[in-house]
């Protein structure tokens, strides 16, 4: 077997194994950081897929920022003892199925075409999504939804401000 | 080179672990985070089945679309996520907890 292959294996079953203990791990600060392991491993996929500026954007914007942002707020809750979690026993069982049940469908119907299902992807080789290429691309032919989403920012940060402030301080 | 379903069945498992965790936690902030995880899921497809059309015609495709179009879901769920983590600090403000099963109160 080649190294990307034995790579993607890897990377696959770790990304599969600390996403189920996200899911299942009773502490809120344990899934957190169960999270930031799956982050990592997907950034792994995107380095196999030769999206370089991918990785690194998904390891500074998702691992970095947002998942300190989701430990913040958790630390100030603190809600570290968390008796009940999960649902009933019932409707344990029951999501537990109808996500299984969705995930074997899916998989099915996509795997009827057997022509199309089994196209191949090309990994490590290329250097298309290096940032030289993207950046350019970013600022000639993507600039008008780049800017767009500075204005996007700003009303989000508008937004969180004005969401979290207290009631009496809005009123003055 | 891997086959495309090999990158379909990753995704969709992913995919799945997020919803099985969006209907069976109650915490709040871990259902935010399992919807994070299906968002990050999709991205992973989306970049697989680019790589896939730029190694069927590498002519006509340029290959860097996709890459950007993740991009962009990536700003717009950071922005997201910032209104959305202020939501349940305003909730945890007001019911002092971040079960959902407390906002059934909101039915009229």
């Amino acid at each position: 077997m080649e190294l990307p292959i034995i790579l993607f294996y890897v990377l696959s079953s770790l990304t599969v194994l600390s996403a189920l203990l996200m899911v299942f791990s009773k502490n809120p600060v344990h899934s957190i950081l169960y999270l930031i392991v799956t982050f990592f491993c997907i950034s792994g996929h995107y380095v196999l897929l030769n999206a370089q500026f991918l990785a690194i954007v998904n390891v500074i914007v998702y691992a970095g920022a947002i998942m300190v942002l989701f430990l913040f707020v958790v630390m100030l809750m603190n809600l570290n003892s968390e008796k009940k979690s999960f649902g009933r026993p019932a409707k344990i069982v029951a999501a537990s199925l109808i996500s299984l049940l969705f995930v074997a469908l899916t998989i099915g119907i996509f795997s009827q075409n057997q022509a199309s299902a089994n196209t191949a992807v090309e990994m490590g080789t290329g250097d298309l999504g290096l940032i030289h290429n993207l950046g350019s691309l970013l600022y000639s032919e993507y600039v008008l939804p780049f800017e767009l989403s500075s204005i996007l920012f700003i009303s989000a940060m508008i937004g969180a401000v004005m969401l979290s402030k207290k009631d009496e301080e809005l009123l003055d | 080179m891997l086959p495309i379903s090999y990158y379909i069945t990753l995704s969709l498992i992913l995919f799945g672990i997020g919803m099985a965790g969006v209907m069976l936690r109650r915490n709040a902030i871990v259902i935010f985070m399992c919807i994070e995880l299906m968002l990050n899921s999709v991205n992973l497809l989306l970049v697989a089945f680019s790589k896939m059309h730029y190694h069927a015609n590498s002519v006509l495709e340029k290959g860097t679309d996709a890459q950007l179009l993740v991009f962009f879901i990536m700003v717009v769920a950071a922005a997201e996520v910032a209104v959305g983590l202020s939501v349940i600090i305003l909730l945890f403000r007001k019911v002092y907890s971040v079960d959902i099963n407390v906002l059934n109160r909101l039915k009229g």
